[in-house]
């Protein structure tokens, strides 16, 4: 009989009774009946009492269901648990190893403060058992205590205890060992600020090196993965010593389970860069190729984190599965999420050789149900493209066929992909340009409708109907999304720097509508700022709109470098899944030391990029996310896109700009289409007088403020008013 | 590490939960339920929410989840869920929703064992077996030497092995079955072709056998190095259950090992070099107009007629509009099965050399959507005993054993598809 004041009736009540019953069958059926009731969410912690009392059995599955129902409601009855102290105590002495090992590593899971301290002696007496069993739990715990109260594991010596038990006989107590030496490193160092010194941290030394390699043959697979990620993080600049751990790891590429494959590959990743013999890793990079291929052949979710992290590894060694495009088809009944994976791969691993099978694939693909997948194998038959010159006719002649289907979105998505072929191999398939034409009327996206009528501008000279085609649009210029409306404007006013007796009613009208009837300021300032070209000098309007620009290439990396080389030290965790840092998604709000120390890093990473990306502006390249048509730009410090800088100087207005003669961009805007009154009068004589507006915005470097401009002049939708000047600064 | 384990119907019930580690609450698995099981649209097999992140797989309508808190090793937790579902199929044959609820004790006794404190551990079925059982144990009936030979043994240096295996008949089975993998262009060409092999061996030997097994491979890590004329199978790459001596293999490319009691996989191989195709598949596929498909496929046995392949399925598929499909059959049975939008044409068995045909006409009904057919793959399942497609022989598996006993071995051979031969048309 349960003596608490309670509800006489209900599931509860009958419960207890139950518990309380004098039959032993009874009880422990009772108890099963606690833990189903547990296990939905209902709240059965009002029989603790109760099944506290079924506690000292000899049935060891019934002890077992106890102490799960105790690590649950520990927390809620903290007084009461202290009543269950004894029985684990005495557990804890058993003659039976295994239940030795349960009482210990069931202590370590209740969280109640007041019998905390009873925990202390007994895990000192397991932690020098006789029995591995045992010890290997007990490390664990240690773990699970300092979880709960530093302090105590401090006091007691148990860190020194488990430093001694690296050297054990056993090699899954070593493992189990450096398991908690490393969870209890991860929570110390991600308290925002602890002292580089705390004893609480787990360095490996050449010392610990050498046991845990002997461990690490020994041990079992989940011990391998422990024993590995902390080779993982043993530094040293002796390249020996780098050579002799790699070597070690080497054997571990073999193992069936994945995860170990992936553990390995991270040891070889992070010691390979302290390796100077391009041999040597050459060869270790061959092993890593088959192992990581047979990831293939596991069930999907395991692939899907494969096919991730051989994206991240292919960005570093581009050697690694040169010849094993094949094995990255995809097989129809493969789930989406792999397949899209695998398209990113192939298209990395495409080349002079492959590249026919490729886009047979592709084109394949181009046929299938999934409308995401179908876009996607249409974008790398347009990256294939860009990448391989050799190959870019051939994927043009699929595109076509894949046109000619006339599934909408299908002729859509290749339009898109058209566009950038365009823009990659300026005037070298004009001849196409009347069949994409003729499927304006299939085009009912924003993205797809720009690319064409981006298309029709670009060639306004060799399309005899341009001027009708560009009409349909300019008709119904006010009913079309703001990115269409920017690309018909552009395109017009090439096609009056072209043709300009044919189409001079058509821009008249066009600046019109745009700086009259439209809502979007980008609009209207583009349209003005054309106007004002034109009407002051068509020569200047022409050195601006139809300037030559950069072709477009891909982009080898998809993260910056710094970034790169640390996921590859993360190689089979969640963040290099996401090929994303971990505080992204971690966010415990830490500001470590070693995080400002990152920042650090990135702060120069970015100066690199912006450096390095200038240089590329040189030659003439243009990064990865042009093939975006509308990307808007993430952050000022990717700059990219901005051609033909070198105008800039070489004009007075613009040198007027450098040395920041407006103050207040609005004045400038006022002064402009206001009629010429104080900003403009600092170059009235200049063409590109309508320049000095947003003179503020970081014009002391100009290239770092401009944004990756998709199109040259076809820029996307900035809302800000100092954009403006951006935006000019991508029509050069 | 692994924070918390949940196993939910397709309803989203929770059928287990279990907290590893007290970062999280037992309610998270609400969040689950809202996010996953409520959500018709999930694309990716780890869900991050805020700083938590649930992986999951899904297994007969259930969904076995693991949830964690930190940048965890995503290769390891998926790894796991894994490894519990082969446990949990070995304990109680089937897992589905019913086998949990019947089984829930059980399983939070595994679950309490194979994973401490969120770190997996031992997780050997043979092991486990030993002292997780489905009867209730009293832990006075266990002789406290008993117990602490299970615990050296699921701790040891060989955590597979009992030392005291006694056996009046020393047998050893060896069975390699091969999967292949074939993906086929319209044209008849080969796209893919490779074999997906393990080597699933049962050891029913007395003591503590030390073993060596050899293949008629020569593994070629360099791709260079591949010489011509030989009768060995190129394999690409091996991998071996933990009882294999890694580092030997590195060394001198022997495999030697002290297998554990019973069935295991001894090792998985891949190869895709000069792959046997069993099955041979020819298929003309034509619309004719838009209200018909005429099919004509034959199937033919690539193999010595002495052999035979058994369970073949062809599974046709047909465009979703069809209406009815008449079939011809010389040999065995075709059935036209709407709700899958598939013929399935099953063939008990093909001798070697024989030919099977097909030809089939299926009917549409007019459709005002112009989208057109996608032309899924033909997909043909079967089985051929005694066939490798790889061409991989057992050489020999000796065992060396203190009491020198003799050993019985048997091999058995065994290349199958099934939903990876696939032909385009």
């Amino acid at each position: 009989m349960s003596f608490r004041a309670g509800p006489r009736k209900g599931e509860n009540y009958e419960l207890s009774q139950d518990l309380n019953s004098e039959y032993r069958d009874k009880r422990k059926d009772a108890i099963k009946r606690v833990i189903a009731s547990m296990t939905v969410g209902k709240d059965v912690s009002g029989l603790f009492p109760d099944v506290l009392k079924n506690m000292q059995t000899d049935d060891l599955e019934q002890k077992k269901l106890v102490y799960l129902y105790l690590m649950n409601y520990a927390k809620t009855q903290p007084e009461l648990v202290i009543l269950a102290v004894n029985t684990f105590v005495k557990d804890s002495d058993d003659p039976n190893p295994l239940v030795r090992a349960l009482a210990i590593r069931t202590m370590g899971m209740l969280r109640a403060e007041k019998i905390i301290d009873y925990v202390s002696d007994p895990l000192q007496k397991c932690l020098r058992d006789d029995n591995p069993y045992v010890r290997k739990t007990a490390a664990l715990c240690v773990a699970k205590l300092y979880d709960l109260k530093p302090e105590l594991v401090l006091e007691n010596g148990f860190l020194e205890q488990l430093h001694d038990m690296i050297a054990d006989s056993n090699p899954m107590v070593v493992a189990n060992t450096v398991a908690a030496l490393s969870d209890i490193h991860a929570s110390v160092t991600s308290q925002p600020d602890y002292s580089p010194d705390d004893p609480a941290l787990f360095n490996v030394t050449t010392n610990i090196l050498n046991k845990l390699l002997i461990a690490l043959n020994e041990c079992s697979e989940w011990g391998r993965i422990a024993i590995l990620d902390a080779l993982a993080r043993y530094k040293t600049d002796d390249e020996k010593e780098r050579e002799h751990i790699c070597e070690r790891v080497i054997p571990q590429f073999q193992h069936v389970n994945g995860s170990v494959v992936f553990a390995a590959v991270k040891v070889i990743m992070i010691h390979m860069r302290g390796i100077r013999r391009e041999d040597l890793c050459k060869q270790f990079i061959r092993k890593m190729a088959p192992p990581l291929v047979t990831l293939l052949s596991s069930p999907p979710e395991v692939q899907w984190v494969a096919l991730r992290n051989i994206n991240l590894l292919l960005q570093k060694r581009s050697d690694l599965l040169q010849n094993e495009m094949r094995v990255f088809f995809c097989k129809y009944n493969d789930p989406l999420y792999v397949k899209v994976e695998k398209l990113d791969i192939m298209v990395r691993l495409a080349n002079d050789n492959n590249v026919d099978a490729l886009l047979s694939e592709l084109k394949e693909y181009a046929s299938e149900v999934d409308v995401d997948f179908v876009r996607k194998s249409i974008k790398a038959i347009g990256q294939t493209a860009i990448k391989i010159d050799s190959a870019a006719e051939r994927c043009v002649n699929v595109l076509l066929d894949l046109i000619a289907t006339r599934v909408s979105y299908v002729v859509q998505e290749a339009m898109v992909v058209m566009k950038d072929i365009f823009r990659k191999y300026p005037a070298t398939y004009e001849g196409i340009i009347p069949t994409l034409c003729a499927n304006l009327d299939e085009l009912d996206e924003p993205e797809a409708k720009a690319s064409l009528i981006w298309i029709i501008g670009e060639y306004a000279s060799r399309i005899d109907n341009a001027d009708e085609l560009l009409n349909m649009f300019v008709d119904t210029f006010t009913e079309e999304s703001y990115p269409v409306q920017l690309q018909t404007l552009t395109a017009v006013v090439k096609l009056f720097l072209k043709k300009p007796d044919v189409s001079q009613g058509l821009v008249q009208r066009i600046l019109n509508t745009a700086t009259k009837d439209c809502d979007s300021p980008d609009v209207r300032d583009r349209a003005y700022i054309y106007w004002r070209l034109l009407s002051s000098d068509p020569a200047a309007a022409k050195g601006v709109v139809l300037a030559q620009r950069p072709p477009i290439s891909l982009s080898r990396t998809t993260v910056s470098p710094v970034l790169l080389e640390e996921l590859l030290a993360e190689i089979g965790t969640l963040a290099s899944v996401y090929h994303k840092p971990a505080e992204t998604f971690i966010g415990r709000g830490r500001v470590g030391a070693d995080s400002v120390q990152r920042k650090g890093q990135d702060l120069v990473d970015d100066r690199l990029a912006t450096q390095k990306a200038l240089q590329t502006v040189a030659a003439g390249q243009q990064s990865e996310n042009l093939l975006d048509f509308d990307d808007v730009p993430a952050s000022d410090s990717q700059p990219s896109g901005l051609a033909a800088t070198t105008i800039i100087p070489q004009t007075p207005a613009a040198a007027n700009l450098l040395a920041g003669t407006s103050a207040n961009p609005l004045d400038d805007l006022v002064s402009i289409f206001g009629g010429g009154t104080t900003g403009a009068a600092s170059a009235p004589q200049n063409p590109f007088g309508g320049l000095a507006f947003g003179g503020e915005n970081g014009f002391g470097s100009p290239v770092n403020s401009a944004p990756p401009t998709s199109l040259g002049s076809s820029v996307a939708s900035p809302v800000q008013t100092q954009k403006p000047a951006d935006d000019l600064l991508g029509l050069f | 590490m692994i924070s918390a384990f949940f196993i939910f119907n397709q309803k989203g019930e929770v059928l287990i939960s279990r907290l590893y580690r007290t970062d999280l609450k037992r309610s998270i698995a609400d969040v689950f339920r809202i996010q996953v099981v409520s959500n018709s649209d999930v694309r990716s097999p780890i869900i991050t929410l805020g700083s938590t992140s649930f992986f999951h797989v899904r297994v007969n309508n259930l969904y076995i989840v693991a949830v964690t808190k930190c940048n965890a090793n995503a290769a390891l937790v998926f790894e796991f869920c894994y490894r519990f579902t082969s446990i949990a199929k070995s304990y109680f044959g089937k897992v589905d929703e019913e086998s949990v609820k019947n089984n829930f004790v059980l399983i939070y006794e595994l679950i309490d064992e194979i994973v401490d404190f969120g770190y997996p551990q031992n997780s050997e079925i043979d092991t486990l077996k030993s002292y997780i059982t489905t009867e209730s144990v009293m832990s006075t009936s266990i002789a406290p030497e008993e117990s602490s030979k299970i615990t050296t043994q699921a701790t040891g240096a060989i955590s597979w092995r009992r030392g005291d295996v006694k056996y009046k008949k020393n047998e050893a089975f060896v069975d390699v079955v091969e999967t292949v993998n074939l993906s086929m262009s319209a044209k008849g060409t080969i796209l893919r072709a490779d074999v997906d092999g393990h080597i699933q061996m049962r050891a029913y030997l007395s003591g503590t056998p030390e073993c060596k097994f050899g293949l008629n491979d020569k593994l070629v890590i360099d791709k260079n190095d591949r010489t011509g004329a030989s009768d060995a199978v190129e394999l690409d790459d091996c991998r071996f259950h933990q009882c294999v001596r890694l580092n030997e293999f590195d060394a001198s490319r022997t495999i030697s090992f002290v297998p554990p009691d019973g069935e295991f996989e001894l090792m998985r191989y891949r190869a895709t070099t000069n792959v046997k195709l069993p099955l041979r598949v020819v298929a003309t596929v034509n619309e004719i107009g838009t209200t018909k498909v005429s099919y004509d496929i034959t199937v033919k046995a690539n193999f010595g007629n002495k052999l035979s392949a058994t369970n073949v399925v062809v599974r046709i598929p047909t465009p979703l509009n069809t209406t009815n499909v008449d079939c011809k059959v010389a040999s065995g049975k075709a059935k036209y099965v709407p709700a899958e939008n598939v013929v399935i044409w099953k063939i008990p068995r093909i001798q070697g050399g024989q030919e099977c045909t097909f030809t089939a006409m299926a009917e549409l009904t007019s459709t005002t959507t112009r989208q057109v057919w996608t032309r899924p793959p033909i997909d043909v399942d079967f089985q051929v005993l005694m066939f490798t497609a790889s061409g991989l022989i057992v050489r020999f598996l000796k065992v060396f054993e203190k009491s020198n006993y003799h050993s019985i071995k048997w091999v058995r051979y065994l290349t199958k598809a099934s939903g990876t031969y696939q032909i385009r048309y």
